[in-house]
């Protein structure tokens, strides 16, 4: 009754979605076994390339309140292990764990080096390859990484080498250091590629160290801008699949979906927006490989709640329900509502609504307990309160009633009723008082 | 002076026993789980007498996959929901969290670990099945956490069980001998309907086993026979005057107040004897139901107390006194009992002897053994081979098989009275090791 888990990305088949992204948790054969051990369906090994050499202080973070590493940021390079030792460990995993994926990382210059390179993770066993056009640091000064990523023509030629050659899947790791990340997209593909797989790292600097006046990690009193990842970079990488996921020459391309994700609640999102596998670096860089198995139950009690047999019946779910800002129907409304036996009096929506939004929270003057109340004609509906509200389900957004159909700005557009004043119902001097500018200062007298 | 009014009232009862642990609301459980650190071979895991994988469920509560927390809760104790408010978190799980090392208050684990599974019994979530049928039986003496841990796991390989309870409603002392502040009689019946529906427990209850002709009968029906019958009843003082009627056993106490709750009566001055942790449940709980004067004495000093500091400061909390170093030697009073003398003791080389002259007495209406227990020698002595230690705990194997080979036993008839997540453990490693003798047997 266990739903199935198990994945064809590609042609790629792994037991399920689960990969670890390529970086430092897949430097090794003995750090892949021990994930494959722990559950996780597959791997794109450590970028294997050409010769680098890394320097020591390599990551920085950025710590939320007591949140560590909410964001993470690095200038590590590529593998600097040599070829010879990760394609005989290739090998070996493949043979103790034929039916979990292993991805070969590929990033080198010329055409004659892919071409070799590609042979040589073939013969070791490799189910697939991935093409780090990604890494924002170090690698792009050489021309390679970002610097191919953010060139879709130069993008697409290697891709075709790529194609030349290659016998197993090839997958096509975008850099989302790019305007339109549709633009590098439909380049690997226009280049023959079989998959697609984003994001890698986000150029950052991550903080500055305020006694040495040098950017974190610092490496002798110096530092250099590094690549973003962790649970900050989701929404980025949530939005930049969906692009390729709705555009409809990039479609039917399978999207491996990388970028913040640490629990099942992130994997379900990427499958829902399109990803038919999912990679990891950063959540395991922290907790280590045992994180699977919350990710898989999280994904099984889910999928058994919603009576999904396979990640194809829901893969792609939500992608009808993103649609353009024109699009959404403008007499949708809903106010802010406050259960007054949750409310502990904090009062931050208060103040968030009447400095930061629409003032329509106030507090009642004979108010012991500080529970506020919301003025409901002035409340547009933007959440702001219920997202500052630290009790569980305390604010609630209600829907109110409306008359009449839906109406969107583009059934606007399209009958010719456009406004030419000012004319939003919810916004400030129609039905919703705007203070006085002199109230701001009443608390002085 | 005690602290608390004589309840009279449900509401009352209820506030007077007002739970210590109490079911978190969502908001708490947010802010609490989201303190785990996810520790690496996790200290509150080996902490655990049951080994639950403590981060794993946190985690699956931050990420609101309460039923998935549940499961994990259960795949380690059957009696997961009970063990998160009646464990003494303090020396297990809760007492190794690494935050104790830099003063920061450790992660309430066991409230937790309510909180996920009471919401999977609240929404009765399906999270077991019987296993198929496997052609064998096993029966079950004692319906308590060993009883049933036990029986949950045999069921879960498909075995056909049968549970034998001499009382009249199955749980054990979760039911009838726990404080009433620590966990509810609806909790304890929840948690067991639950289990009991999606396993299907056959339990026999009024039904004692305590003939040879019933073993008879038992060894050759079933292909093993489990024994969970704990340690019995309070065990005799040998004092002057212990048979009349105001003495009581603590744990016969207990059970009586667990059953009728607001509607028992309590002296106005009541003396417990003993410095176990029964002992300060029993004080506690006198207090707790209105007594005016409850004292606490002990033969030894506070120091050499078996109770857990915690539960010694619960009672003096509830408005208990303490006496040390006193030693009863007769129960005084005519018809009834009037009160305990006592004669004060001192150690000499470690020992205990008696001061000379005095002796005193102290007044009491109630009078509570919480001295130990008798262990169920009477049942134990019929089955043949089946040998004890010197302290009459039966001895077991690392199977929890005893040295008659078609008994296994654990929990307080084993351990000789530690705590419910202990006979949870034992209990499901029994089953285990049923099946692998079983198992052995027939190949
Ligand atoms: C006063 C008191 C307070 C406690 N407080 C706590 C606490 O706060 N937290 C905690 O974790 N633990 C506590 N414990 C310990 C805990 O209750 C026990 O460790 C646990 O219940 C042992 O489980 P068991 O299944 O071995 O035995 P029991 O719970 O004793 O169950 C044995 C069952 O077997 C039945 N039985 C016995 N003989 C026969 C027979 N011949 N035929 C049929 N049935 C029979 C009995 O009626 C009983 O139902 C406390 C114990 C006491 C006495
Ligand atoms: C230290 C470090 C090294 C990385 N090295 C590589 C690499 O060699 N090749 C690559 O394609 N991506 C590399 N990445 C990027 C990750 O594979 C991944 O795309 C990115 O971290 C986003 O996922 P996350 O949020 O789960 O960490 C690296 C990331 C980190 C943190
Ligand atoms: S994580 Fe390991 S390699 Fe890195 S600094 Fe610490 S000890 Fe050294
Ligand atoms: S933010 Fe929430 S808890 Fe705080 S005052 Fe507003 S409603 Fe109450
Ligand atoms: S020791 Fe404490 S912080 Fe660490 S995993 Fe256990 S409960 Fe969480």
């Amino acid at each position: 009754m266990k739903p199935d888990l198990s994945i064809n990305f590609a042609g790629i088949k792994a037991p399920n979605p689960f990969w670890l992204a390529s970086a430092p948790p897949t430097n090794s054969g003995y750090q892949i076994m021990k994930a494959f051990d722990a559950g996780w369906g597959g791997a794109v090994w450590k970028t294997l390339g050409v010769p680098v050499i890394n320097v020591s202080s390599r990551y920085g973070s950025i710590n939320y309140r007591d949140t560590r590493m909410a964001g993470f940021n690095n200038i590590e390079l590529i593998t600097d292990r040599p070829l010879a030792d990760n394609l005989k460990e290739i090998e070996e995993v493949k043979k103790y764990f034929p039916d979990h994926a292993v991805i070969a990382s590929l990033m080198v210059e010329t055409k004659a080096e892919w071409h070799q390179i590609i042979k040589d993770v073939e013969n070791a066993g490799a189910d697939g390859i991935e093409l780090n056009f990604g890494c924002p640091h170090g690698m792009c000064e050489r021309g390679m990484g970002s610097a191919v990523g953010q060139e879709p023509s130069v993008l697409k030629t290697i891709v075709e080498w790529v194609m030349e050659v290659a016998q197993v899947p090839v997958i096509t790791k975008l850099t989302p250091n790019i305007s339109h990340i549709v633009d590098p997209g439909l380049a690997a593909v226009q280049g023959g590629t079989n998959a697609l797989s984003l994001i890698n790292t986000v150029k950052s600097i991550v903080g500055i160290d305020l006694d040495t006046f040098a950017p974190y990690p610092v490496v002798d009193g110096k530092g250099t801008n590094g690549g973003y990842c962790g649970p900050a970079v989701k929404p980025i990488a949530l939005e930049m699949v969906k692009e390729l996921a709705k555009h409809p020459e990039i479609m039917n391309t399978p999207i491996s979906g990388i970028g913040g994700i640490e629990t099942w609640r992130d994997a379900v999102e990427f499958i829902l927006l399109g990803a038919g596998s999912l990679q990891v670096c950063t959540a395991v860089m922290h907790y280590g490989f045992d994180i699977v198995r919350e990710m898989k139950s999280g994904l099984e009690e889910f999928m058994i709640d919603k009576g999904f047999n396979t990640i194809e019946d829901f893969r792609g779910k939500a992608l009808p329900n993103v649609t353009e800002w024109k699009h959404l129907n403008l007499k949708h409304k809903v106010v802010a509502e406050i259960d007054s036996d949750k409310c502990v009096g904090c009062d931050l929506c208060y103040i968030a609504c009447d400095d930061g939004a629409h003032q329509a929270i106030r507090i009642p003057e004979d108010n012991e307990n500080r529970i506020p109340e919301i003025i409901e004609e002035n409340c547009v509906g933007c959440n702001l309160c219920s997202l500052v509200c630290p009790v569980e389900e305390c604010i609630t957004m209600v829907d109110r009633p409306y008359e009449g159909e839906p109406i969107t700005w583009h059934d606007r557009t399209e009958a010719g009723t456009i406004p030419t004043t000012f004319d939003d119902d919810r916004a400030g001097g129609k039905h919703h008082f705007v203070p006085t500018v002199q109230d701001a200062l009443k608390h002085r007298n | 002076m005690s602290e608390y009014k004589k309840p009279n009232t449900t509401e009352e009862f209820e506030k007077n026993f007002s739970q210590k642990k109490p079911l978190m609301n969502p908001t708490e459980a947010y802010f609490e789980s989201s303190r785990c650190l996810t520790c690496y071979d996790a200290p509150c895991i080996q902490a655990c007498p049951t080994g639950i994988d403590i981060p794993l469920f946190i985690k699956q509560i931050q990420t609101k996959n309460l039923t998935g927390s549940a499961r994990t809760i259960y795949s380690s104790n059957w009696l997961g929901n009970a063990c998160g408010t009646i464990c003494p978190t303090g020396v297990l799980c809760e007492g190794a969290c690494v935050y104790n090392h830099q003063d920061v208050p450790p992660i309430q684990i066991g409230r937790l670990q309510n909180y996920a599974t009471s919401m999977a019994i609240k929404q009765e979530k399906r999270l077991f099945t019987a296993g198929q049928d496997n052609g064998r039986k096993v029966a079950i003496i004692g319906s308590g956490p060993a009883g049933i841990a036990c029986a949950c796991e045999l069921r879960t390989m498909g075995y056909s069980v049968d549970i034998y309870e001499a009382k009249s409603k199955p749980s054990g002392l979760t039911l009838h001998g726990i404080a009433a502040y620590k966990i509810t009689n609806e909790e304890v019946t929840e948690e067991l309907d639950f289990l009991t529906n999606q396993l299907g427990l056959n339990f026999i209850c009024n039904h004692a086993i305590e003939s040879k002709e019933q073993l008879l009968s038992l060894e050759s029906t079933y292909d093993a026979i489990f024994l969970g019958v704990g340690i019995g009843p309070t065990r005799s003082l040998a004092l002057e005057g212990e048979e009349k009627e105001n003495v009581v056993g603590a744990v016969e106490f207990i059970e009586e107040l667990r059953e009728k709750q607001e509607s028992m009566s309590i002296g106005k001055k009541v003396v417990v004897i003993g410095g176990g942790n029964t002992a300060m449940d029993a004080a506690s709980q006198s207090a707790r139901l209105g007594a005016e004067k409850v004292t606490l004495a002990y033969r030894r000093d506070k120091e050499s107390m078996g109770a857990y500091d915690f539960e010694y400061k619960l009672a003096i909390s509830a408005g208990v006194d303490s006496l040390f170093r006193a030693q009863p030697v007769a129960i005084v009073g005519d018809e009834k009992a009037t009160g305990v003398e006592f004669v004060q003791t001192e150690s000499i080389d470690g020992k205990l002897g008696y001061k000379a002259d005095s002796e005193f007495i102290v007044e009491a209406d109630l009078i509570i053994k919480a001295t130990g227990q008798a262990k169920c020698l009477p049942l134990l002595n019929l089955i043949d081979q089946l040998d004890l230690d010197q302290r009459n705990k039966i001895i077991v194997n690392e199977n929890f098989q005893c040295t008659n080979p078609q008994y296994f036993a654990g929990g307080d008839a084993v351990n000789g009275g530690a705590e419910v997540v202990n006979a949870a453990f034992e209990g499901k490693q029994a089953a285990l090791g049923i099946e692998a003798w079983l198992n052995n047997k027939q190949s």
